[in-house]
């Protein structure tokens, strides 16, 4: 029977020779992750369900990474931590990367490749929502609940249902101005934010062809802004490079039947995509740049795990090299391997850290920092009625602090335009 | 999940995310110590913009000042009830607000697969655009086996959809009761 790369994937994992859409189905997990938010919930239910001296199904399988709330005096954010600490210890976990020692990370979705955790065939969970990113190296992997996860660690496995796929053809060289960001945008404000609910999005043509892993993690990323249960990149030479550096575990590369059943088939041309804003409150309240050019702006934030790879702070350098920012501009590097990276990689003759401390920008630590708000102390948090443009994924009320601030998403060239401008400013203005 | 939920209706609207159901600063309290987890309960729907809260008239909390339960049972959304995060937090707080059931048009996956899967309330879907008709504060009653809900204040009923594959799941108590009862997991 003719299947798409996740019904080849959850087909391999649940024992079977196919699967169809909508077939419920136990698969077995290949990695289960999880962070400071969630962990201690899911190790809460873990004991609670298979008892306090029980042991994790496989502790090579598991990887715990907190990020979420990790500079902050909170009292509470800091007990989840230690949680995590005092589990990591018990359970003698090999890959738990602590706050405040050479192994921390920060956001999880970002270190997860680094430390080479995904790969092609693989089925990941997270109990986070952009787990999603991960499809970006051809495996299924998508977000779930403590629940959920407290039965993974227990017995290695979960139910599912295999989700139709949809997929998105982008066709057309990349114009120099266009980033990842903005092909996910459009394709969100295209099919609104439940637009791929239940279904797995799948990216190819030859613009995602000639894509770095970095942006077609930023396309994956966004999945579930649209509803989507996972995303998927058919793995090809540029994701078998990246993960061969980084993991000597043997993996398998499945692909798209030429007959497999889509639920439906989306193309864009990129050449005919703008840089695209998503505006207050929603990631499907899409604009062009150019129609909200010109809105006056407070505040601009470039990280994340979508917003805040090397990649995303080179484009912001490039735009940003020789200028001052007119507003408060908060960059948050998503891990500290891309903080590192800020200090050596260079624009022309400056490095991108260079180039953001003389453009007067204010650099925190790596985490997820004001990407979800967090405690009222956490560094680029929204405390007041703020207009803000930003590099995250989300932008519903009251997401990166207060009710009262406004957000809109955009790319980090536009992110970067704005800033050096004080109001929304279309990137294309760099390039001529 | 009772046969019969029985209380009063707070209608809300599309799109209500898990930083609405609960704010990302209020995820940090102890899921499992029965007095911190009141918390979960005090700031349900705290980030729901208070002109939209309690619809139609809006403007209506979910919870009075300084009460750690809500006087509302069922939640009646719209579109795409419970985007955003994984936070399972979000289902959770609703349960020990006193929130029983969710009527909505459509559902998140990982909102709806945490509800079952956790038993926290019953996820039930409907083609009827219910958040134009029934108003906070309504009385309700949901047949649970019927899939029915009857507003007893305004003498309407609507059917919901069946809530097929998962019944069982959330019937029998969540996603360890049964792999417990099905054999896949030992018994306690
Ligand atoms: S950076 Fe933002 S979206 Fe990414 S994992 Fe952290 S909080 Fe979630």
């Amino acid at each position: 029977m003719p299947m798409t790369i996740t019904e080849k994937i959850l087909a391999k994992h649940s024992g079977r020779s196919s699967v169809q859409p909508g077939d419920n189905v136990w698969i077995d997990v290949d990695v289960l992750m999880t962070h400071d938010v969630c962990g201690p919930g899911t190790f809460g239910i873990f004991k609670r369900e298979f008892g306090n001296d029980a042991k994790v199904w496989d502790k090579e399988k598991l990887v715990v990474i907190p990020d979420h709330y990790i500079f902050t005096k909170d009292m509470h954010a800091n007990r989840n931590i230690q949680i995590l600490r005092d589990f990591a210890k018990e359970q003698d976990l090999p890959y738990y990367y602590d706050v405040g020692t050479p192994r921390y990370k920060g956001v999880c979705h970002v270190a997860m490749p680094e430390e080479g955790f995904t790969r092609p065939g693989e089925v990941l969970f997270g109990t986070d929502s952009h787990t999603c990113t991960a499809g970006a190296f051809g495996e299924f992997a998508t977000g779930i609940g403590n629940t959920d996860a407290a039965f993974v660690l227990g017995t290695g496995k979960l139910w599912v249902k295999v989700p139709e796929t949809m997929k998105f053809v982008f066709e057309g060289k990349m114009p120099k101005y266009l980033m990842a960001k903005d092909l996910i945008l459009a394709v969100i404000g295209k099919i609104g934010v439940d637009g791929a609910t239940y279904r797995a999005m799948d990216f190819c043509g030859s613009t995602i062809d000639s894509m770095t892993m970095e942006d077609r993690m930023t396309l994956c990323n966004m999945v579930i802004e649209a509803g989507g249960k996972n995303g998927i990149c058919a793995p090809d030479k540029t994701t078998t490079d990246y993960v061969r550096a980084r993991s000597n575990k043997q993996f398998e590369c499945f692909y798209n039947d030429d007959d497999a059943k889509y639920h439906s088939v989306h193309r864009f041309n990129v050449n005919e995509i703008e840089p695209t804003v998503a505006k207050p409150h929603s990631p499907d309240n899409k604009a062009a740049v150019s129609e909200v050019a010109g809105t006056k702006l407070d505040r601009a934030y470039i990280g994340s795990c979508t917003g805040g790879k090397i990649s995303d702070f080179i484009a912001a350098a490039e735009i940003m090299y020789g200028e001052k920012v007119k507003i408060d501009t908060f960059i948050v590097p998503a891990t500290m391997d891309v903080a590192s990276e800020i200090r050596k990689t260079k624009v022309k003759d400056k490095t991108v850290m260079q180039i953001f401390e003389e453009a007067g920008c204010r650099i925190g630590d790596s985490s997820c920092a004001a990407c979800l708000g967090g405690p009222s102390d956490t560094f680029g948090r929204l405390n007041g009625a703020e207009v803000c443009i930003s590099t995250t994924n989300r932008n519903f009320p009251g997401r990166m602090g207060s009710k009262n601030s406004q957000v809109y998403l955009a790319s980090p060239y536009t992110v970067a335009a704005s800033a050096v401008k004080g109001v929304i400013t279309n990137p294309r203005e760099f390039f001529n | 999940m009772k046969p019969i939920i029985s209380g009063k209706a707070f209608v809300l609207g599309n799109d209500i995310d898990t930083d609405q159901i609960i704010p990302a600063a209020h995820l940090v309290y102890k899921l499992d110590d029965p007095e911190e987890k009141k918390n979960y309960g005090r700031y349900a729907f705290s980030g729901v913009p208070i002109e939209r809260s309690g619809l139609p008239e809006g403007n209506i909390p979910f919870i009075n000042e300084g009460n750690w339960k809500s006087e509302y049972t069922i939640v009646i959304g719209g579109k795409n009830f419970g985007c955003g995060s994984s936070r399972e937090h979000a289902p959770f707080a609703l349960q020990v607000a006193g929130i029983e059931a969710v009527i909505a048009e459509g559902y998140a996956r990982i909102f709806y697969r945490n509800s079952i899967d956790g038993a926290f309330i019953a996820p039930f879907e409907t083609a009827h655009q219910l958040l134009k008709e029934i108003r906070t504060g309504d009385d309700l009653e949901l047949d649970t086996t019927k899939c029915i809900v009857k507003n007893i204040t305004q003498k309407k009923e609507y059917q919901l959809n069946p809530l097929g594959d998962i019944e069982h799941i959330l019937r029998g108590g969540g996603i360890f009761e049964y792999a417990r009862a099905s054999g896949m997991l030992q018994k306690k």
